[in-house]
């Protein structure tokens, strides 16, 4: 299996962690971590990523301003985007989808239900 | 020769050929015949040979019919205990798939649930910057227990009071102190046993006083503070059985980690000042 390689938006170290953990179950993963959506940007540009994970609710760009940037560029237009977020409402849920993310776990996360979206958006 | 003599002999001729004609029509009547005769017979065994198959289809097995019969019953009875075998070992080892699964299932949860207490217990104890163990504590409490309104006490133990050090979801400044002892809060603390309130209040001025869960902070048997949780995520809508260990894990890591590194902040505070000093005094 080739390599993948994950982008962790996420300013809260603890979290990054958490999902760095999970990600290393699948075999041969490559995990880029950034603290936000800028830093995030900026990494996305210098990696080929596989997968974005991203939170919401981050300093300097938050995950939807990240989602919308990254989805206007026609080179990371098919990059799948999954939220991890603490907002568990309906509404943040379908903006975040309309913006064009592909997944939304909320927090506290499961790591197998973290690593089944993973894989299914992978087609792993 | 005469045209009478003529006729004569067209005649007998025609009449010859009338009676071959006569003759071969009569062999092909009574091969017909034969063909017909044979034919009903045939007929007559192919239902008698039906009947019979039919009977050896649709009825039992007739016993004692002979040598191959019985060989081929004995064989059928033998392939059915080897059905029925099969057909136990089957069910056996499905019970043992459904068993697996349900280990696997385990095995995975508490790989998570150690996972999170992994990482927990590490992030707490990466840093003794006083003011990021207090975050870290806030990130665990948010990311893994999925609080969204909490708070963490200090006690100050020549006050006796316990103080708001940091808090998610409402500020420091709305969250009165507590007396150690006094309230639920305070009561938790001198106790040193966690507090679960099955029926929390929707009012935070009420859950301020009287939150959800009150964990007490402790290092060995002494107490330096309390989380107390107000309430949960939207998305959160019940405790789950890791969420207790994880309460206990930040117990004592928590409590550990926020006293070293008050202890290095302070210390380190007051060896900056006695450098002050010895630099004055070699000046």
């Amino acid at each position: 299996m080739a390599a993948l390689t994950f982008l962790i938006i996420e300013d809260s170290p603890t979290m990054r962690q958490l999902i760095r953990f999970a990600l290393n179950r699948i075999p041969g993963a490559q995990v880029v971590e950034a603290s936000d959506g800028v830093d995030g940007l900026k990494k996305l540009s210098s990696n080929k990523i596989d997968l974005i994970l991203t939170d919401i609710n981050m300093p300097i760009m938050d995950g939807l301003k990240l989602v919308n940037l990254v989805r206007s560029n026609e080179a990371y237009k098919g990059l799948p985007i999954v939220i991890i977020t603490t907002e568990g409402a309906r509404e943040d849920k379908e903006r975040a989808m309309a913006l064009g993310a592909n997944a939304y776990i909320t927090k506290p996360i499961q790591s197998t239900t973290l690593l089944s979206i993973v894989k299914d958006l992978l087609k792993l | 020769m005469s045209i009478k003599d003529d006729d004569q002999d067209i005649k007998g001729g025609i009449f010859e050929k009338g009676e071959e004609f006569l003759d071969m029509f009569r062999k092909g009547q009574e091969f017909t015949r034969d063909l017909l005769k044979d034919n009903e017979r045939l007929r007559y065994r192919v239902v008698q040979l039906e009947e019979s198959l039919k009977r050896k289809l649709e009825g039992p097995v007739e016993q004692g019919s002979g040598i191959v019969d019985e060989e081929l019953t004995s064989k059928l009875a033998r392939y059915e205990n080897r059905l029925s075998e099969l057909e136990a070992r089957l069910q056996e080892i499905e019970a043992e798939n459904v068993d697996f699964v349900q280990r696997y299932v385990d095995v995975e949860e508490q790989n998570n649930n150690l996972a999170n207490l992994y990482v927990a217990s590490y992030q707490l104890h990466s840093t003794l910057d006083y003011q990021e163990v207090l975050q870290i504590i806030l990130e665990i409490i948010i990311n893994l227990i999925g609080a969204e309104t909490f708070a963490i006490y200090l006690l100050d133990e020549k006050l006796q009071m316990l103080n708001p050090e940091a808090s998610e979801g409402v500020p420091v400044s709305e969250i009165p102190a507590v007396k150690f002892g006094e309230g639920v809060i305070g009561n938790t603390a001198k106790t040193n046993e966690s507090y679960f309130n099955e029926n929390p209040s929707s009012d935070l001025k009420v859950l301020l006083l009287d939150p959800l869960v009150c964990i007490p902070l402790t290092i060995k048997d002494d107490v330096i503070g309390v989380i107390t949780l107000f309430n949960l995520l939207q998305q959160k809508e019940s405790f789950a059985p890791v969420d207790f260990e994880l309460f206990t894990l930040l117990a004592g890591h928590a409590a550990t980690a926020i006293f070293s590194s008050k202890l290095f902040t302070e210390s380190k505070r007051k060896l900056s000042t006695y450098q002050g000093f010895l630099d004055l005094l070699s000046q």
